[in-house]
This record gives C-alpha cells, sequence and structure tokens, in this order.
C-alpha cells in the first residue's frame, strides 16, 4: 500500500502525485518507470518516475487524464493509498558527459524527460529544452525544466506561449541554423516523436525517444509491449522504453496503440455511469 | 468385487460442455463420497505399487486410497501430505496419465484407478472439514533467514519448507498476487483460484513473510539481501519469457502471446471486463499455435470469452500432443477443432493492421529429435490459408534474464536456464539456490514442487554448515 502524501494539479488533466516508496527510489534511474494497480479491479498502468528523492524515498509521478485508470487515478487525494507500485522497472538511460544534448517535450511528456535534463546538467552537459503544449495552460514543468536547462525554448500550438506550431518546428529550425547537439530526446506523443525523428534524420542527429507501447506486467513475461526496432521484436519494458528513434517502426506501433480503443471506450463509459460519478470535470 | 466392476473407471461429473463454455466456474465437479468410495475400490493394492514409482514426490497412493475406501476421507488427505502439500492442486493439474497412472497395474486393461480425481477428492474434503488452524505450526523460526524468490509451485513449496526446518523466510514476488503460473496462467475453471489462496493462507500462517510487488534483481539486488543478512537465496522465479512464431505479422494487432492473453483474462480477470479494468479482446474466429497445456487453456479461454470457433494448430500429431490428456478431451467436447501435422508460416494484415488470416503448411513427421518425438517437416507446396482475426501464440517460454541478468558469474545451460546441483539445488554461487521451471525450462507443477522441497533441504545443509552447527 502507498499512502499519497501530496498531490497538485500542474494543469487541466494534468496531475502530480507523490508516495512513499523507499526501496524504488534508492535503484531509480533517469528513464525508468514504475508499475502501478490502483486497486483489486484496476489495470496495471505504467508511469516514468518524474522524480525520485532516495534520501527521503519519495517517490514523483505526473499523470495526464487520457482514459479509465488515469481519470480515476485522478480522483485520488493526499491519503488516499495506490495498492500496488512495482520498479524500478525498464533500461535507465545511459547518461554521460556530452558537449550538447536537445532535449524535446511535449503535452506530458515533460515530466518523464525533466530527470533526464536534470542528469545531463549535472554532469555538465549543455541542456537545451524545447518544449511543447496545446496551449499556455497546459504548459507543466516549466520552473524545473528552466532549473536544469541552459537555454528554454517554448511552442504552443495555437501561440498562447512561445512559438505558435508544433515543437517540431523549433527543432527543425535549430538544427538548420547549424546547432549541432550530441543527442536529441525526444518523449511525447508518438505522432510527436516520430516527426521529430523524422526532422532529426535529415541532419543526421542520433535521436533518442521514449515509447509508451501498452504494457501488463512490465517485466518482459508477455510481449504486450512490443515494438519493432531496426527489424527486431523488442519488449520494450525491459529493453526500452527509449530506444534509437530512426530505428523504430512507429506505424506499427502507433496501429498497435489502437488495440483496445474499443474497450477503452467502454471502460471510460462504465466508469462515469457507476458510482464513481463523474468527479473529473470537477477538478 | 467383481471383475466387471473394477474395470470400470468411475468419471468424475462435469459441467456440461454447451454450459461450461459461457462461463468461467470449474469443469470437473469432483467425486461424490460415494463415488470416491467407489472408485477407491477399484484398487486392488498390487505389491508392487508401481504408481508410488510413477509419482514425482512418492506419495503412498495405495495407501491413502485404501484409506478412501474405508471412508477415511481426512486420513487419506493426511496420508498425501506428507509427501505433497499441495495436493488439491496437484489432483487437478498433475499429467497423472503420464505419471502415477501411467503405470497402474489396472491399466494394462486400459483403466487404470483415477488417482488424480481421488487425491483431488481427499483434498478438497479435507479443505472443506479440517480446521486449518489445527496444523501444526512452525513456532522456532531461528535457524536463520532465507530469501525466496518467486511464489510460484517451487517458490511457495521451498518456503513451507523450510519453516518446518525452522527457518525464517521471505517470500519475494514481482507480481501483485502470488502463485506464479497457478494465478495468472492456469484458468480459473481448471484450478480455482480460491484453492492457490488457501495454500497461500498455509505457507503465511506458516510464518512466512510474503513481499508482493518486489523485483528481485531490480528492487533490490541479491547483494543487498545478502547484506540484510539472509543466509541463502532460493531463485523460482520460472520460465516466464514467451516465444514468438518467428513469422511475419506476429506483431499485428489480433495477435496474442499465451503469456499475454492468459495474464489479461486470469491475472487481470478480464473476463470480468469492465467490472475489472483490464481488457482482453477476442475476435469471432481464433486460431492458437501449439499443443501443450498453455495452447489447451489459451483455447478453452478464447472460447468462454465469445469467440465464434477455436482453432489449435500444432505442427506434430496428436500422439506427440504434450498437453493433459483430459484437458484435450475437455478442449474437443467443447468444440475446440484441433488441426494437427500443420504450421504456421505468416499471418495476414487487414488494411488496418490487424489480423485477417493465416496461412500454414502441413508438416509430416520424420525422424526423431534429441526429445526422442519424431521432428515434423513441411511438406512443401502444401500451404493453406486459414480465416482467423486473432492468433495466440503458445509455442513455449524460456526463463527470464531479468533477474538472472543482475547476478554475475551464475552458471547458465545453453536456453538461459539457471544450473543447480541435482542433489542440493545450489547453484554455482555460494548461499543461491535454483529450482523449478528456472532450472529446467517448462515442466510441470509437480516437478517444481519437488525441486523446491529439494532446495529447501539443500539451503538448511548450507546453512547449519555455514553457521557451524552441523547436522
Ligand atoms: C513506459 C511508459 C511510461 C509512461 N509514462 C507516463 C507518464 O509519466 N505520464 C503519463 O501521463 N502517461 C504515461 N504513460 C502512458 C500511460 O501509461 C497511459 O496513459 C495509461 O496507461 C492510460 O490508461 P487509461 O486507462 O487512463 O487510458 P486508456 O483508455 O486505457 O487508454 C488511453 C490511451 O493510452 C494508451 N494506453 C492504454 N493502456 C496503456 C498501458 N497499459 N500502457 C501504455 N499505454 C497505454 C492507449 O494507447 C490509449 O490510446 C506511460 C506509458 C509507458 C509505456
Ligand atoms: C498456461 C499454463 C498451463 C499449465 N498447465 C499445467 C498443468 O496442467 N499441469 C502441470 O503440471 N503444469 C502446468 N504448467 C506448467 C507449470 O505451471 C510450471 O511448470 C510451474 O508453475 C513452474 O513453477 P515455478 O515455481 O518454477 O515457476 P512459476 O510458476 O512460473 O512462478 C515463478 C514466479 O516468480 C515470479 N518472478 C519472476 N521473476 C521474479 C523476480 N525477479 N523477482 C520476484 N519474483 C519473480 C513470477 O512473477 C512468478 O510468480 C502450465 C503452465 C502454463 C503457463
Ligand atoms: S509489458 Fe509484458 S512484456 Fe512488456
Amino acid at each position: 500500500m502507498y499512502r499519497i502524501l501530496k498531490k497538485e494539479i500542474l494543469a487541466p488533466k494534468i496531475k502530480l502525485i507523490e508516495v512513499h516508496a523507499p526501496e524504488i527510489c534508492s535503484h531509480a534511474h533517469p528513464g525508468q518507470f514504475i508499475v502501478l494497480r490502483m486497486h483489486e479491479k484496476g489495470e496495471r498502468i505504467p508511469l516514468t518516475i518524474a522524480d525520485s528523492d532516495p534520501v527521503a524515498g519519495l517517490l514523483t509521478m505526473v499523470f495526464q487524464e487520457v482514459g479509465k485508470s488515469t481519470t480515476e487515478l485522478g480522483t485520488l487525494n493526499e491519503g488516499d493509498v495506490i495498492q500496488d507500485i512495482v520498479g524500478p522497472l525498464g533500461t535507465p538511460r545511459d547518461i554521460r558527459k556530452l558537449d550538447c544534448v536537445i532535449c524535446v517535450a511535449g503535452g506530458v511528456g515533460v515530466a518523464p524527460i525533466y530527470p533526464e535534463a536534470k542528469a545531463y546538467h549535472k554532469i555538465g552537459t549543455k541542456v537545451i529544452s524545447l518544449i511543447g503544449a496545446q496551449t499556455k495552460d497546459m504548459l507543466i514543468f516549466k520552473d524545473r525544466m528552466e532549473q536544469v536547462s541552459d537555454e528554454v525554448y517554448y511552442s504552443t500550438d495555437d501561440g498562447s506561449f512561445g512559438h505558435k506550431g508544433f515543437v517540431t518546428e523549433v527543432l527543425d529550425d535549430l538544427l538548420r541554423e547549424g546547432l549541432c547537439p550530441d543527442e536529441v530526446v525526444v518523449i511525447g506523443p508518438l505522432l510527436m516523436m516520430r516527426e521529430a525523428s523524422r526532422v532529426t534524420a535529415k541532419y543526421g542527429v542520433k535521436t533518442i525517444v521514449s515509447l509508451n507501447a501498452i504494457m501488463v506486467d512490465g517485466t518482459g513475461m508477455c510481449g504486450s509491449c512490443r515494438v519493432t526496432v531496426d527489424g527486431e521484436t523488442k519488449f520494450s519494458c525491459v529493453e526500452g522504453p527509449a530506444f534509437d528513434g530512426h530505428k523504430v517502426n512507429f506505424d506499427e506501433l502507433i496501429a498497435r496503440q489502437r488495440r483496445f480503443l474499443a474497450e477503452e471506450k467502454l471502460a471510460m463509459e462504465h466508469y462515469l455511469a457507476g458510482a464513481g460519478g463523474c468527479k473529473c470535470h470537477q477538478k | 468385487m467383481s471383475s466387471k466392476v473394477r474395470a470400470q473407471r468411475h468419471e468424475m461429473p462435469k459441467q456440461a460442455p454447451d454450459k461450461r463454455i459461457k462461463n468461467f466456474s470449474e469443469v470437473t465437479l469432483g467425486y461424490t463420497p460415494e463415488l470416491a468410495v467407489a472408485e477407491a475400490s477399484r484398487c486392488i493394492g498390487c505389491p508392487k505399487k508401481p504408481c508410488v514409482s510413477g509419482c514425482p514426490v512418492g506419495v503412498d497412493i495405495p495407501e491413502f486410497i485404501a484409506l478412501i475406501a474405508e471412508g477415511d476421507f481426512l486420513g487419506a488427505a493426511k496420508k498425501i501430505k506428507e509427501k505433497n502439500s499441495l495436493p488439491a492442486m496437484c489432483g487437478r493439474v498433475c499429467p497423472q496419465e503420464s505419471q502415477c497412472e501411467a503405470v497402474c497395474t489396472l491399466g494394462k486393461k486400459g483403466n487404470p484407478v483415477a488417482i488424480g480425481a481421488l487425491e483431488r477428492f481427499a483434498a478438497d474434503f479435507e479443505r472443506l472439514h479440517a480446521d486449518p488452524l489445527a496444523e501444526a505450526q512452525s513456532s522456532d523460526l531461528s535457524m536463520g533467514k532465507v530469501a525466496v524468490v518467486g511464489s510460484g509451485p517451487a517458490g511457495l513449496t521451498c518456503a513451507a519448507e523450510l519453516t518446518k526446518l525452522g527457518y525464517k523466510v521471505v517470500l519475494f514476488e514481482s507480481l501483485h498476487a502470488t502463485g506464479g503460473v497457478l494465478r495468472y496462467g492456469i484458468p480459473e475453471f481448471r484450478l480455482p483460484k480460491d484453492i492457490v489462496d488457501e495454500e497461500v493462507e498455509y505457507v503465511k500462517r506458516q510464518g512466512v513473510e510474503i513481499r508482493l510487488n518486489v523485483l528481485v534483481g531490480t528492487t533490490v539486488t541479491l547483494d543487498e539481501l545478502f547484506a540484510q543478512g539472509f543466509d541463502a537465496i532460493f531463485l523460482g522465479t520460472g520460465a516466464g519469457l514467451p516465444y514468438f512464431l518467428g513469422v511475419p505479422g506476429e506483431n499485428l494487432n489480433g495477435v496474442y502471446s499465451a503469456n499475454e492473453f492468459l495474464t489479461r483474462t486470469n491475472l487481470m480477470k478480464a473476463y470480468q471486463f469492465p467490472e475489472y479494468d483490464t481488457p482482453v479482446s477476442v475476435g469471432k474466429r481464433v486460431v492458437v499455435v501449439g499443443g501443450g497445456n498453455v495452447a489447451m487453456d489459451s483455447a478453452r479461454c478464447a472460447l468462454r470469452l465469445g469467440a465464434e470457433k477455436v482453432a489449435v494448430v500444432y505442427r506434430r500429431s496428436r500422439t506427440e500432443m504434450p498437453a493433459r490428456l483430459e484437458e484435450v478431451e475437455n478442449a474437443e467436447e467443447e468444440g475446440i477443432e484441433f488441426m494437427f501435422l500443420s504450421n504456421p508460416v505468416r499471418i495476414l494484415e487487414d488494411d488496418k493492421g490487424w489480423v485477417k488470416g493465416m496461412e500454414c503448411i502441413r508438416m509430416e513427421l520424420g525422424d526423431a529429435d534429441d526429445s526422442g518425438r519424431r521432428r515434423p517437416v513441411p511438406v512443401p507446396g502444401s500451404e493453406f490459408i486459414l480465416d482467423v482475426d486473432t492468433v495466440i501464440s503458445a509455442v513455449g517460454t524460456n526463463p527470464n534474464p531479468l533477474l538472472i541478468r543482475t547476478v554475475s558469474g551464475l552458471a547458465l545451460g545453453r536456453r538461459g536456464n539457471v544450473i543447480a546441483d541435482d542433489e542440493t539445488g545450489m547453484t554455482n554461487i555460494p548461499g543461491v539456490f535454483a529450482g523449478g521451471d528456472i532450472v529446467t525450462g517448462s515442466a510441470t507443477v509437480i516437478a517444481a514442487m519437488g525441486a523446491g522441497k529439494l532446495a529447501a533441504h539443500g539451503i538448511d545443509e548450507y546453512v547449519r554448515t555455514k553457521n557451524g552447527r552441523g547436522m
């Protein structure tokens, strides 16, 4: 049982929670995630470790409400409990001193990219962060990212903050102007990661994406999370979630993300119709 | 009793096929006391007791059957438990037809005593009628401290045996629930989860501390466990890594590994979706590839989840199928179609990334391979297409490398399995023991239990020597 010690609403439908999980925190590295199950009937959902404090044993997760499980998770408050959390899972990112990295994050992807930016910053790598959101209200982790970045560029779809348009356009501009980072790290929606990889391929810049394949156990025993990378099947919960963006078969993954669309819709309807009621719009 | 009566084996009552394919309740209903006594009375008590040597843990079969025949059902259960601590499970899932019942003297006339069904009867009777708290509990756990990793049959048995030997045991499990394959693989209709729960409760009552959601090697490493004061560690992490078919189209929507399909269905209870949150989608026409228990379980789950037609494609013939005979018969009764000597070549895609068919090729049996079974070879030009929308791959599993690869220097076999000593269960690393599927590759519940028990004694000897207590 993991009690929620802190809850923050970062943006509409984007929430941060913190739990006490000392064993996970003392083994966590950037790029890793946990799988949680809220209660007896819950599904196992993966969330990236957005921050971990090994001394205090505090584990931070940030999630966006996109369906039944994340919406229900959003109704939990400080003092409520999450039944199961297992981790840290996935292969830690290989973070070593480089001259310059660009961290490109879209939407809720800012939270999972933060530990990586922080780790690079700490060892003296120049970090340039590009952060995209639909609109100004949806920008999260702004202060945190500014603390660990040498430069930050913003973009919003509606132009309410920073560049008007997609964050991948900012990336393209910077690379075209001659910026040449050792590595570009991209975390966000699949379409954005695909586009970012296409952009960086033009300039031949190494690109790491973090895939959000549908998972069950998260420990390599089911293959639900399999993706094709460089023509080979990989289990993203074990060998990923980070992979070379130029080698990922995004189209296959995009199709696989739609495997349970009908059931996801049904689950949401069932939830909203049920005793839980529709609390989601009150927040 | 006349020899005519002896010749007839009493079958267990079952749910009717047309009814049971609509629910996940247990298929076989078990003997009534009358049927059990009648079946037990068929045993001729032959002096050579071939059945005992056919049992991997040497249960005193004729003795417990005689007790049932006398109506002493609790006595029979006690007798079994001298050798086998999980009889309610073994009675249901052991491949009796290739173990005890295969060598039963009455079997020579094709009608062995229904040993498995009797074992199950005695165990169920005890579950319903005996006071669980009356069982002896181990109170003094001062011999040492042991970490058991994995709560499948190997880990559970090892933990229970160690407490009997006076050890404090902490059992670590990476999933949110105990039982290993018993929980996530074998469906409710074959092994009710109440029974798994009860066995786990028994292990807890013995003083074993269970810690769920701990992926050993990652959440805590073996070195850290030793540093925390554990005298020895038992690895019973199973063979949970699924193979895929290795044919084009295996990542299409509608293709599952049996592990994913069964985990969603059984562990996550997707058969009660949307009451439970985890979905599983099964199409109208399902094909399962493989011929073992995993394939039978997948096929029968698919049927119960609403598939209209379910077929099993297996590359050898019926006689080579490794699945338990009873389950093959049950599957046939339920209307599952078997296509022997066939193998998938590729999975066909519709225009939206979903399965729309599977191309297979006919096989014929050639010479025997290292497993002694005749090797299937494709018949050129015999390809054919199955009209299916869901494919479940049940073609085998390997040991999960997650923990293994964090243990530097651990000796591994060819298929990534851990090598453990036949007599002690110890690996090449002092204090690290292993048993069950992680050592043998996918095998049986009873073999995993046997390995857990053997390792418990190996651990006892090791810790005594280490702590200078002698034997
Ligand atoms: C390694 C990894 C790390 C992740 N980290 C974060 C994070 O830090 N913050 C965050 O907001 N989200 C994260 N996600 C995505 C998050 O797990 C899903 O949004 C969540 O499972 C959706 O559940 P739901 O019931 O609310 O929505 P659903 O209605 O089930 O699904 C909505 C969408 O989420 C996707 N999805 C569904 N189930 C899963 C699943 N089990 N795993 C992955 N995706 C799924 C589906 O493609 C679907 O389109 C991560 C995913 C992975 C694989
Ligand atoms: C679908 C199916 C049907 C079967 N039917 C039969 C049958 O009818 N009869 C029969 O005799 N056999 C059957 N078998 C085989 C039998 O179930 C296995 O041989 C047996 O369960 C092996 O036991 P085990 O304890 O070695 O491993 P498992 O039962 O696999 O248990 C291993 C446990 O270890 C956990 N684990 C793994 N890694 C870690 C880690 N790093 N840290 C913590 N925990 C970890 C796993 O989550 C799992 O719970 C079947 C198998 C399957 C898959
Ligand atoms: S989620 Fe099951 S193998 Fe990756």
